[in-house]
């Protein structure tokens, strides 16, 4: 299958923004050959600018950007852009309900060798307690390519998180993809699987495995985790009676617990979560580190088959 | 669009005396919010809202207004009642400051009050606005000038000298920041709290036009203003020098002041005294 970094997504996604439209400016903490913002730089030289280490300034120099007329994407790292510049993002752009767009590059463990410190596993929790805020973390390069574009029309903030390393691109440019809208990519009635990012993927496969098994799950790929598409999650959620989700992210906070938060109200099922637990990562290869942590086909499969029987225990 | 409205300075200092009576009154109604900071800020904020910026009460959301940032929002009681002189709301307003409901939050938000350019409360932000607004005008070829207020405390803040950086870095000569250098803060004196000095020399180290003058001096303020615009390739910055909690004898340089109500007694005191002056 082939393969591609989702950040290059967003570097197509700029460049397509910018050849349309003058007021949008794009914002780089001196990482824009990683974020794909040098494209930007070298193509649209007069949109782009470098704020040079200081993400927190980025933030405020974007909110004031926005506030006289400009559509400002301001990209780094997704573990600085959220968590370095929080305060900025909550009490100047958020607060404000100003229309500045983030791109949180290398994102999750898959960063690989950088370590823990380069990681960003907080991102959607911190992000998605924001009022006014949209959360989105698509699932390949071309869904980031369309949630760039899509969140230039959208009139607030809104956070994209992708990764670094090349990940299959399981979706093309005829593939539906509207935030707020989550995208089912199978249907199947014993267990739900609901993933985000680069845990699509891996969904998918699982899935693949579990029907070999004569069992039959529904995927879903939320990439817009806020706002949360309730109708879907809810209907993913009484069609199969019980739920896996799967992120590369914190499970406290992150995708799982908005579904979570969703479900515990309106319809009460197992839920299994596939994440990080609690702990920092560390440095190795991106696929060492999905494996080491239970980022994986295996483990969705387990924690499925550890739903349904929860259902299953439930019934009788 | 009305542009400065060529007021005398005595009639300017008239304006102060009624910004500081209705400072004390909106903070003696509400039972809380900062009398002292109110108080430095009261001529700076007069020189610009009634002097120097070119923005209109009758279409205050006109694209090629004069943009101000409050970066210390806590004085917005001061910030209020200048917009209320000003005309861009009713005075009667004033009285609900921090009420439920209020467009007077206690921290200024743009959403529900008219004339506000962005929100702020937490410190050390404002300067990095008021860049992106400046950065604005450039790539959008407009005319107007945005002003930074800043708190002299509120400099021990990491990002005010990101955005120093930046703002020198992209030479925006249609910025203007103010640093109201009283030299008190919630808990004492910046020398004692954290020593900020010499505030001038970091500015100029930092690639900025450096402006010097009394705070509460009318005539050099906007003089400082105009030599401010006339500044090219860079930013500039106003240190003024004020006192904290000026005009009410014992507010002045008290770092007790900084975030409390008068009582009763004090504030009949607070008034009179600022009254006694108006004769």
């Amino acid at each position: 299958m082939n393969t591609k970094p989702a950040r290059d997504g967003f570097g197509e996604g700029l460049l397509a923004l910018c050849q349309e439209r003058a007021d949008v400016v794009v914002l780089d903490a001196d990482v824009s050959k990683s974020t794909r913002t040098n494209w930007i730089g070298d193509r649209f030289p007069k949109q782009f600018f470098n704020m040079g280490i200081s993400e927190q300034d980025m933030v405020g120099t974007a909110s004031g950007l926005a506030l006289g007329g400009m559509v400002p994407f301001v990209a780094t790292y997704g573990v600085f852009l959220s968590g370095r510049a929080w305060d900025q993002i909550r009490t100047t752009v958020c607060y404000n309900n100003l229309p500045v767009k983030f791109g949180g590059a290398h994102a999750g463990i898959s960063v690989g060798p950088d370590g823990a410190t380069h990681q960003a596993l907080e991102d959607i929790a911190i992000t998605r307690v924001l009022p006014n805020m949209t959360v989105l973390a698509p699932c390949d390069a071309e869904e980031v390519r369309k949630a760039t574009i899509a969140a230039a029309a959208c009139p607030g903030p809104v956070y994209i998180r992708f990764g670094r390393e090349p990940v299959p691109v399981i979706t093309d440019e005829k593939s539906p993809f509207e935030i707020g809208k989550a995208v089912w990519l199978k249907t199947g009635s014993d267990v739900a699987i609901i993933a985000c990012g680069a845990m699509v993927y891996q969904a998918l496969q699982a899935a693949d495995q579990l029907a070999k098994e004569s069992i039959h799950a529904t995927v879903v790929n939320l990439h817009t985790i806020k706002p949360m598409d309730r109708d879907s999650v809810i209907r993913a959620a009484s069609t199969c009676g019980c739920v896996v989700t799967a992120e590369e992210h914190q499970i406290a906070g992150g995708m799982g617990s908005a579904v979570a938060e969703t479900l515990a109200a309106a319809c009460p099922v197992p839920i299994e979560f596939v994440g990080i637990h609690d702990s920092f990562g560390e440095s190795g290869q991106p696929d060492e580190l999905m494996e080491k942590y239970g980022l994986s086909a295996a483990v969705i499969i387990s924690a499925s088959k550890r739903a349904l029987q929860r259902k299953q225990n439930a019934a009788t | 669009m009305l542009n400065q409205l060529h007021k005398s300075v005595p009639e300017l200092e008239e304006i102060c005396r009624t910004l500081r009576l209705d400072i004390l009154a909106m903070i003696r109604a509400a039972g809380s919010g900062h009398p002292g900071g109110s108080l430095s800020s009261v001529e700076i904020l007069t020189a610009l809202y009634f002097g120097i910026m070119k923005i209109d009460p009758q279409e205050p959301c006109q694209i090629d207004r004069d943009r101000f940032i409050l970066s210390k929002g806590h004085i917005a009681p001061a910030l209020y009642a200048v917009l209320a002189e000003r005309g861009f709301f009713p005075r009667e307003v004033l009285n609900t400051l921090r009420k439920l409901g209020s467009p007077m939050q206690g921290h200024p938000n743009m959403a529900h009050c008219t004339g506000l350019d962005c929100s702020s409360g937490s410190l050390g932000q404002g300067l990095s606005v008021a860049s992106g607004l400046a950065l604005a005008a450039r790539l959008r070829g407009a005319s107007y000038r945005t002003y930074c207020l800043m708190g002299d405390g509120e400099l021990q803040e990491g990002q005010i000298w990101e955005a120093a950086m930046s703002a020198a870095h992209y030479g925006l000569d249609n910025l203007c920041g103010i640093v109201d250098y009283n030299g008190v803060q919630l808990d004492g004196t910046t020398k004692d709290i954290m020593n900020i000095d010499p505030v001038a020399d970091k500015w100029r180290a930092f690639n900025w036009n450096v402006i010097c003058c009394d705070g509460h001096d009318l005539t050099a303020l906007l003089s400082a203003f105009q030599a401010a615009a006339s500044c090219k390739g860079m930013p500039s910055v106003i240190i003024a020098n004020c006192v904290k909690g000026k005009g009410v004898s014992f507010m002045e340089n008290q770092a007790a002041w900084h975030g409390q109500c008068p009582n009763d007694a004090q504030y009949q005191q607070a008034i009179a005294e600022i009254e006694q002056r108006r004769l």
